[in-house]
């Protein structure tokens, strides 16, 4: 196996660990091995993505995180105890319950803890606030548009206060205007928060706009092929979108991810 | 914004048109149907006329609107209990196929294991059962609601229990994840998922459970054990009296039209505001 590292050096090698996979593996029962001997190792605080491209096992390694899945081998090492409510997620759909209001939707997770409505209620509008939906609390998701869903679900996933955020592929579907606003917004909120994000995506520009450390995978069998570490100082914004250090970090991004899509082997590679 | 009603706005011949057209099928929705049935009755009347035929074979509709009042009183106690059946059947339709639903929901095994017997009380026509039912149950009012609920809860179980089953993979994940009971995710996932589902089945099952209630009562009936509207059916054509048979059967087409007008209208206040299907098409 190639494996490639650009940089070893993290921004966030200082902070303490949360969370390690060690030789992680999953195979499914119809013969497909979705992740093959996957070390990564996470550090609090970190932004992370992983970038690859279809079938790397990307969304299957954010499932075993979140317990959602079981690996069939190596194991997942949290710091500290963690329970799920240490978890949030974000899904590739904004994943909203039709029939409930903006407010109730973000209610639920602490809804199913027991926590009462008006218990709840300033918790529950401070992340709209901070989500930016002050005012759209009466309104059910079929009356917004997909980026305020999505910020529904953003919300929904933060107002249990989570030590970790698992984000599948959130901004696949949104235009690209959209996109952006929403990288700002959730880089603002991170930056506030602090907690770590571990975030899913196929987009070399998003991974290296919003991440600290990205790690590229590839497929078959799903693996970490290389890492590289994105020193640019936080706050990023528009300017930074535009500046030649981040045209530079995207090249070289994306030659890792070419790299990790011409190593699988056989001439299937650009199937999905 | 612009709107299509918008008087300043020029429109093009094409879209014009689409306009006129929709304005024309507006008022023809409502206009065409009682245009027609004005004009049947009208032509059902002459034709009593023209062909002279006796009142006890074909009556004039002027003489059932005038039975409909001069029976009133006898006619409307017959609705009633009528009414009492369907309702009543409709009501344990409701709790029998919900709570049969839920049940079902709790577990694959239990659904495969009894699901199948609903699908035998369903296709087995109740007049073939009934005997068995008159033979074990004593109650007249029991009998016919059994009967009356034998055909309105199936609907209402396989619709609620498609429901219960199609909920989004990821809600489902969401509500693992945050570590829902068996019970939470009942009440707040899958009960509000199934809602759209268990109201198309209700809105079959209202039909149905007034089918059920009329089928029954002939059954019933036929032996002079009920007073329901079917019984003044089947009394009224022994009797040869035709204006009477006319008055219930528009009593009966009546309250079938009320049933599913209500309950359509319940489904629509329920949905309103988040189901696609009570949606007004926007453009």
């Amino acid at each position: 196996m190639i494996q490639e590292k650009v940089t070893r050096k993290s921004a966030s090698s200082e902070s303490p660990m949360l969370l390690s996979l060690r030789n992680v593996g999953k195979a499914f029962s119809n013969g497909v091995t979705a992740l093959s001997k996957v070390d990564l190792a996470i550090r609090e605080g970190d932004f992370l993505s992983l970038l690859g491209p279809s079938g790397c096992g990307k969304s299957t390694a954010l499932r075993l995180i979140a317990g959602l899945s079981t690996p069939t081998s190596g194991q997942l090492d949290w710091r500290g105890s963690i329970d799920r409510s240490n978890i949030g997620f974000v899904f590739q759909e904004p994943t909203l319950l039709p029939w409930a209001s903006v407010f109730d939707n973000v209610w639920l997770p602490l809804r199913l803890k027991g926590v009462s409505r008006a218990r709840a209620e300033p918790a529950v509008m401070e992340m709209l606030s901070r989500v930016h939906l002050n005012g759209f609390e009466n309104a059910v998701p079929r009356e917004l548009s997909g980026g305020m869903k999505m910020r529904v679900s953003i919300a929904r996933a933060m107002v249990t206060k989570p030590r970790i955020l698992l984000m599948d592929e959130p901004f696949a579907a949104l235009d690209e205007i959209t996109r952006f606003k929403l990288n700002n917004d959730l880089l603002e909120l991170w930056q506030d928060e602090r907690f770590t994000v571990v975030f899913v995506t196929h987009s070399v520009f998003e991974s290296v706009f919003l991440s600290n450390r990205v790690v590229v995978m590839a497929a078959r069998p799903g693996r970490v092929f290389g890492e590289l570490a994105v020193d640019a100082p936080y706050p990023r914004d528009e300017a930074f979108r535009t500046s030649p250090d981040y045209a530079a970090l995207c090249r070289q991004a994306s030659d890792v991810l070419v790299n990790a899509i011409n190593s699988t082997a056989g001439p299937h590679h650009d199937d999905h | 914004m612009t709107t299509i009603e918008d008087a300043a706005l020029k429109l093009d011949p094409e879209e014009a048109r689409r306009v006129r057209q929709e304005r024309l099928e507006r008022i023809g929705k409502w206009v065409l149907p009682l245009a027609i049935m004005v004009l049947a009755i009208w032509l059902w009347d002459r034709i009593c006329v023209w062909n002279e035929i006796p009142q006890y074979i074909l009556p004039r509709p002027g003489v059932v609107l005038q039975t409909l009042h001069d029976d009133a009183g006898l006619l409307s106690s017959s609705l009633l209990v009528t009414l009492k059946i369907t309702f009543l059947s409709l009501l344990l339709a409701v709790i029998g196929g919900v709570g049969l639903a839920v049940l079902f929901a709790q577990s694959k095994w239990v659904e495969m294991s009894f699901f199948p017997f609903a699908i035998v009380l369903q296709v087995t026509p109740i007049v073939a059962i009934f005997p068995l039912i008159n033979i074990y149950i004593n109650n007249q009012t029991t009998k016919l609601l059994l009967c009356a609920w034998i055909v309105a809860f199936f609907p209402i179980l396989s619709n609620t229990t498609l429901g219960l089953n199609s909920v989004d993979r990821n809600l489902r994940d969401l509500f693992k994840l945050n570590g829902a009971t068996r019970w939470q995710q009942l009440r707040y996932l899958r009960l509000p998922a199934a809602m759209p589902y268990f109201l198309g089945g209700l809105k079959i099952a209202g039909g149905l459970s007034l089918i059920g209630a009329v089928v029954a009562e002939f059954v019933a009936g036929a032996q002079g054990q009920s007073s329901g509207l079917a019984s003044r059916i089947i009394e009224a054509g022994y009797r040869l009296n035709a204006p009477r048979l006319f008055a219930a059967l528009i009593l009966i087409s009546l309250t079938g039209i009320l049933i599913f007008l209500v309950l359509s209208l319940v489904s629509h206040l329920i949905l309103r505001r988040w189901h696609e299907s009570a949606l007004k098409q926007e453009r």
